[in-house]
């Protein structure tokens, strides 16, 4: 029973980051009908921002995790929405998908000439000790993984539901003709959402990295699990990628201790299979018609 | 284009055809295939560091027998098909010995190009099997699990005195060689295997793994894998109070796996074929250069790369050209001292496998720092 627990958090807090990046996706598949290849390589990044803040200008970890934030923000969000999306969602989604690929590929390969294709160690977020919760050991850097991945869903989901902002963020993303009529500013709402989901990656960066270490390759696993989180979980709605990527985290935990750690990379695949099967919207996606 | 413009390119090629034969006078070609990407990066990085230290010393002082060495350093990207078709690429170039690589799943690929071409391979693989397969142009400047598994099995029966151990190993050949000589020594000292736990290369979380770590309740974890990965294990480790010694073989407790690891690399044990903080000042010079020129603490790759060069000067003097077909036969039984060849650091010898035997240590990782605990003699002594 303890070893299940320990399993259950631990594969929680890495579906929590899993799920911070698969609402990333979900946003701006909303928005702006942008599939985001690159958002495996959006996680890479804010790392070695925090890393070269620390070494270069000599900051401590939690200015330059701030650092790394605001710069994160600025060329994942504002940047990458003004330079690549602005001009390539004209012709349509199918380039764009292929320019997020050729932007993942930029990026991986600047951080490996930028930082050597070494790993590098990144400082954990508290000192390593356990807390007993029913009997079972766990470590309380998972259990502030956990939090600080709740807290930003929760800050999220506040914004996206309890403030004017967010409302219109969401009739931005329901419908943005009328959005516009009801004179809401459709580009700044999408641009908000770009920026939302650069803050997003950056927060699952800085809880990742002391766990898989930073190195250039990271976006190639978080990349893939988020986006079959955010299908498992259904593409059109947020708490449908909460669910995914917490589903995910600990069925990968569960089934290396009880099933097969050769398998355990498979596993997610067969259910992203099922999913697409049998509900193809995902767990909590709602079904999207087309008008012909 | 302009009639001037032409005629100079036309003299720029005639010369580059004149010249050629000249330049391969004058050098030696000696390539490094290595892993410079990919899971494998630190072990390649290390091994190629140490085979440019070496070159430049040696072209400084002269070159090999008055001819200056010339190399290039290909990323195998850590695959085998790619190391397999950069082997192919540097043997159309007639090399007089190749360098690298050090993941054996690559080396068991590309060696049988070497073996077919006739040109002495020095690779910084581990896997049992590369010696056995009755290849005689492959050796190795680093110790085969059949010669380290039996130190570190002395250890865990005589020092540890564990009755139990869970093996957690990576599932690549390097892993799965290691894991079938461990438990093979293991059997024959009467210790039990708790668990048997298999991980994958470039994994990232290892809570699973680290949960049925601790739930076999052994005497003792002994870990086998990669850099990264064992850096990763250990940090999960710490993380879940894993209070069960952590034992391991050379890359466990390697520089690289105590920066990425930090102080969940406190406390692991183990033997180590080669140290940069060995107690032998041939090593603690090599170290204090290699750092200066290179700006980081060099590990045990770095040291294999680093003696391979310095064995082939030594061969390639020995037999007082560059015959690739003399080197194989220089190399059966040969013994170099670093009294008569500095480079080499420490005496070792190659049996007629091509597997090295040298002095070994045990040591533990204590303050983030590599403590050599003993000096272990050469099996041949």
């Amino acid at each position: 029973m303890a070893s299940f627990i320990q399993l259950l958090i631990s594969g929680l807090a890495t579906g929590a980051i899993y799920a911070l990046v698969a609402v990333g996706f979900t946003l701006l598949w909303q928005t702006s009908q942008t599939i985001n290849f690159a958002q495996g390589e959006f996680v890479m990044i804010p790392a070695f921002f925090v890393l070269a803040s620390m070494k270069y200008l000599g900051l401590g970890f939690w200015p330059a995790a701030t650092l790394g934030l605001i710069i994160s923000v600025l060329v994942l969000g504002l940047l990458f929405k003004r330079i690549i999306v602005d001009p390539i969602l004209k012709h349509g989604v199918l380039p764009l998908v292929i320019s997020t690929i050729a932007f993942s590929l930029f990026l991986k390969e600047a951080a490996k000439e930028f930082y050597s294709a070494q790993a590098q160690p990144f400082p954990p977020l508290v000192e390593a000790a356990d807390v007993t919760i029913f009997g079972a050991a766990v470590a309380t850097q998972s259990l502030v993984v956990l939090g600080i991945a709740i807290l930003t869903v929760g800050g999220l989901q506040y914004l996206l539901n309890g403030t004017r902002l967010g409302r219109a963020m969401q009739a931005t993303a329901q419908n943005p003709n009328v959005a516009r009529i009801l004179g809401i500013p459709v580009e700044r709402m999408i641009l908000l959402t770009f920026m939302i989901n650069a803050g997003l990656v950056a927060i699952a960066s800085i809880l990742i990295s002391p766990i898989y270490l930073a190195k250039f390759t990271n976006g190639e696993t978080l990349g893939l699990a988020a986006f079959i989180a955010a299908i498992v979980g259904g593409f059109n709605q947020v708490r449908g990628a909460i669910i995914g990527g917490l589903v995910l985290g600990v069925v990968d935990n569960m089934s290396a201790a009880y099933l097969s750690a050769q398998y355990r990379g498979a596993l997610p695949l067969f259910i992203l299979i099922a999913v697409i099967l049998f509900r193809p919207q995902g767990l909590l996606g709602r079904a999207e018609e087309r008008t012909v | 284009m302009s009639l001037t413009k032409r005629r100079l390119m036309l003299a720029a090629c005639g010369l580059a055809l004149l010249s050629t034969p000249a330049l391969a006078q004058q050098t030696v070609y000696i390539p490094n295939v290595i892993e410079l990407s990919g899971p494998g990066a630190v072990s390649g990085t290390n091994w190629r560091d140490g085979v440019i230290l070496a070159m430049e010393e040696i072209n400084a002082a002269g070159g090999i027998l008055g001819r200056q060495i010339r190399t290039e350093h290909l990323d195998t990207q850590s695959n085998p098909g790619i190391s397999r078709a950069q082997i192919q690429k540097v043997l159309d170039n007639n090399p007089y010995v190749v360098l690298g690589p050090v993941f054996s799943g690559s080396v068991k690929v590309n060696m049988a190009l070497t073996q077919a071409a006739e040109i002495p391979q020095i690779v910084g693989a581990e896997a049992a099997e590369i010696t056995q397969l009755g290849n005689p142009w492959i050796y190795r400047t680093a110790f085969g699990q059949q010669f380290s598994m039996p130190k570190i099995a002395n250890y865990l029966r005589d020092g540890l005195k564990a009755k139990s151990v869970a093996v957690v190993w990576v599932n690549n050949d390097f892993g799965k060689g290691g894991r079938d000589s461990f438990i093979k020594e293991m059997k024959a000292r009467n210790i039990t295997i708790a668990a048997d736990i298999s991980t994958e290369q470039g994994q990232a979380d290892f809570a699973a793994d680290v949960v049925k770590a601790k739930n076999a309740n052994a005497d003792a974890v002994f870990v086998y894998s990669n850099e990264e990965e064992n850096a990763r294990f250990l940090r999960e480790a710490r993380k879940q109070g894993l209070k069960t010694p952590l034992i391991g073989e050379t890359t466990l407790l390697s520089q690289k796996v105590i920066e990425l690891a930090g102080d969940a690399a406190n406390g692991v044990r183990g033997h180590i074929g080669l140290s940069a903080d060995a107690p032998v000042p041939a090593i603690a010079e090599f170290k204090g250069k290699f750092s200066k020129r290179f700006n980081y603490v060099p590990d045990h790759n770095g040291i294999k790369g680093y003696t391979a060069v310095y064995l082939i000067k030594a061969v390639a003097e020995k037999t007082g050209g560059f015959d690739s077909k003399a080197f194989g036969k220089a190399m059966k039984g040969l013994t170099l001292k670093p009294e008569t060849t500095p480079g080499i650091l420490m005496e070792a010898s190659w049996d007629e496998n091509g597997d090295i035997d040298r002095a070994s240590f045990l040591a533990e990782v204590v303050d983030g720092k590599q403590k050599i605990i003993e000096i272990l003699p050469k099996l041949g002594k």
